[in-house]
């Protein structure tokens, strides 16, 4: 009852000033040194572009102010205190690693300044860790994955092997998968999660997936160890036999040309891929393209969309922290990755997911997409929260 | 599951492989130690640069450009660090040496991140060793078969010029009591300067050896530092036989821990040097008697 007071009351000085131009303060916290500094690059392209896209829509101008990260939680935690202690941000938008998301969580809910999500995928950043100042518009690790396995066995595929990097990441891309494939009917052969960063050959891990009686393998690996295990994977020959599908990330445009024609034939599912086939996706690709004369990954799309939706926020009336944190939890708009809504119950975002084959193209690899999935809600997860404030 | 004679065959090359790669890594580090008492811990870094040299050679004159101007183009960072840096630390402490190094670290890092970006490069295996040959009843990459015969040749190389040679001897001399070999006319400062070179430049040739298997990361110095580490304390500093053996150790006990124990694989290793510190530290083979 307060909080409707609240949120009445601010609501009617938000009406009774409609005509000022007000200026609202955002912290990008990216990472822009470390080994996610690409990613970072993408994520703040992305941002800006919508900005400069949608921005005119609204009277408001943004200031930006950018801190690095880089990737160290500790150095994340005193970034983001200058952020919402010194510079006094209305919003922040960003985090790469899901380590530096769980450093700050505690801060942003305490001081209850909103924060839009812009990659960090860890599951339980939308479950029994949710907060409502915190709204995620990138993907969350299971998302990504779950639809993957319904699909596969679809495809008539029977026995998996799976693989991937030993930490909270892989593991929660994996159990996505491995949930619904085994649900559906499937039948996991062997698992192996191989030591984070410091694995250089996946030699041994494919021996045993060769062994296996597998039918198929499904990974997720990222960046580096994404390009090695690609290459090497192609380079053992058991890409004919033993058809290599996995989490999207393998083959994000970030680096699949890095990867060459070991990547051709992947088999993969992401929320995003440059290639889909919609009018706001050839407008975004576009735009990124004039910008950075890049094809826009995933992590560009992040940026992008957390931009768009602190727009469609302020379109709506907020104006303050808590104004900004109601009115982000209940964004949706037809995005580059099609129709994107925020789960109240989570704050995570809701999203269709497309498996893409890597092909060959003129000029590189490029993405075919083999299928749209239907968007699903994660489950709650632990998540308790009430819900927003209709405005 | 089942495993036939030919999986513990192709785990046996992986494992071979992953010592060879290593080999060429660690025997440069070891030499220098053992020569210089220096620890020289950008090694790894000068191997990312290897890497990294390689990837923009390979984009302009083909793979075999980088493979051998590489080693070369690391070799002058190596006289530029030793004529710039490392001359001048020769007389300071442990401490300050590896402080010094490890801080190179961090610059070379971003020097690459700088001249080459975030995005990761790659490398394409050439033509001639491409595809796979059927070795031993398995299937076995030419390119993984070639990074195995590389590391048998250098280690050839490196045992002739040691045991058999003017100059191996002076090496020989010099690690083991330098004071001594300088009375006996030896010029110790321009073998360590020697050395220094030749050990860079084998960093820099496993560097490019490697981008074609991994990937071309800024990162990639720091990923592989501590597993050369590993290696030359097992096999004991300075020494060439300490260099092979703890490659050796180093491979087969990554490759056969990740297939026969997968949930201690990342231990094994780890457990393996604290086992050699408190039995033997001074490594298995080490460099003085």
């Amino acid at each position: 009852m307060k909080r409707a007071i609240l949120a009445a009351l601010g609501l009617a000085t938000g009406l009774a000033v409609p005509a000022t131009a007000q200026d609202i303060k955002v912290g990008l916290l990216l990472p822009f040194s470390g080994v996610y500094a690409a990613l970072g690059n993408d994520i703040e392209a992305g941002f800006a572009t919508a900005l400069e896209q949608f921005g005119a829509e609204t009277e408001t101008t943004f200031e930006i102010i950018r801190e690095d990260t880089e990737v160290k939680p500790p150095v994340a935690l005193g970034k983001a205190k200058k952020l919402i202690l010194q510079d006094k941000v209305d919003v922040m938008a960003g985090i790469v690693s899901s380590g530096v998301l769980g450093a700050v969580r505690d801060m942003v809910h305490g001081a209850g300044v909103p924060l839009i999500v812009a990659n960090a995928g860890n599951d339980e950043a939308t479950g029994a860790a949710c907060s409502p100042y915190i709204t995620r518009m990138s993907f969350s690790n299971g998302q990504v994955n779950r639809p993957m396995g319904q699909w596969m066995y679809d495809q008539g595929i029977r026995k998996v092997y799976t693989l991937a990097p030993d930490y909270a990441a892989g593991r929660q891309m994996i159990d996505g998968f491995v949930q619904t494939f085994t649900a559906a009917g499937g039948e996991i052969v062997g698992q192996e999660f191989t030591p984070f960063q410091k694995t250089q050959d996946f030699g041994p891990y494919m021996a045993q997936a060769k062994s296996s009686g597998a039918e198929a393998v499904f990974v997720f690996y990222a960046g580096g160890e994404a390009i090695s295990f690609v290459k090497q994977y192609d380079s053992f020959g058991l890409k004919a036999d033993l058809p290599l599908y996995g989490s999207g990330f393998l083959t994000s445009p970030l680096y699949v040309n890095a990867e060459g024609p070991a990547a051709e034939g992947v088999i993969t599912a992401l929320h995003y891929v440059p290639t889909i086939d919609s009018p706001a996706n050839a407008t975004f690709v576009e735009a990124f393209k004039a910008k950075t004369g890049r094809i826009p990954s995933e992590f560009a799309v992040h940026g992008y969309d957390a931009g768009r939706a602190l727009i469609e926020a302020v379109k709506a009336g907020a104006t303050d922290r808590e104004s900004l944190a109601n009115a982000l939890r209940q964004v949706r708009f037809d995005g580059p990755r099609g129709a994107l809504s925020i789960d109240p119950a989570t704050n995570n975002i809701v999203q269709p997911i497309y498996v893409y084959e890597t092909v060959a193209g003129e000029g590189g690899l490029t993405q075919k997409v083999l299928a749209q999935l239907p968007a699903e809600a994660d489950p709650a997860n632990g998540c308790e929260m009430a819900a927003p404030v209709s405005n | 599951m089942s495993h036939d004679l030919g999986f513990w065959t192709l785990q046996a090359l992986n494992a071979l492989q992953l010592s060879m790669l290593l080999f060429l890594l660690s025997i440069g580090l070891t030499v220098i130690f053992g020569l210089m008492h220096f620890v020289n811990l950008a090694h790894g870094s000068l191997y990312a640069l290897g890497a990294y040299f390689a990837a923009s050679l390979a984009a302009v004159g083909g793979y075999w450009a980088g493979f051998f101007l590489a080693p070369v183009a690391v070799a002058g960072v190596g006289v530029l660090l030793y004529s710039g840096l490392i001359r001048r630390m020769r007389k300071s402490g442990p401490m300050a040496q590896v402080l010094v190094t490890f801080g190179l670290i961090f610059a070379l890092l971003d020097l690459t991140r700088i001249i080459w970006g975030d995005l990761a490069l790659a490398i394409e295996v050439p033509a001639l060793l491409d595809g796979r040959v059927a070795l031993l009843g398995v299937e076995y990459p030419t390119y993984r078969l070639f990074v195995i015969a590389l590391g048998a040749v250098i280690f050839a190389g490196l045992a002739f010029v040691l045991g058999r040679t003017q100059i191996g001897a002076m090496i020989r001399a010099g690690v083991d009591n330098d004071a001594m070999a300088a009375c006996l006319g030896i010029n110790v400062e321009r073998l360590f300067f020697m050395v220094f070179c030749v050990g860079c430049a084998l960093a820099g040739l496993a560097g490019a050896v490697a981008a074609p298997l991994l990937s071309v990361t800024p990162d990639m110095g720091l990923q592989i530092l501590i597993p050369t580490l590993i290696v030359i304390v097992i096999g004991g500093l300075g020494s060439l036989r300490g260099a092979v053996a703890g490659s050796l150790i180093f491979g087969f006990v990554q490759t056969f821990g990740a297939v026969l124990a997968p949930q201690l694989a990342s231990v094994l290793i780890y457990a393996l040097l604290a086992a050699v510190l408190v039995i033997k530290p001074v490594g298995l083979f080490p460099a003085k008697g």
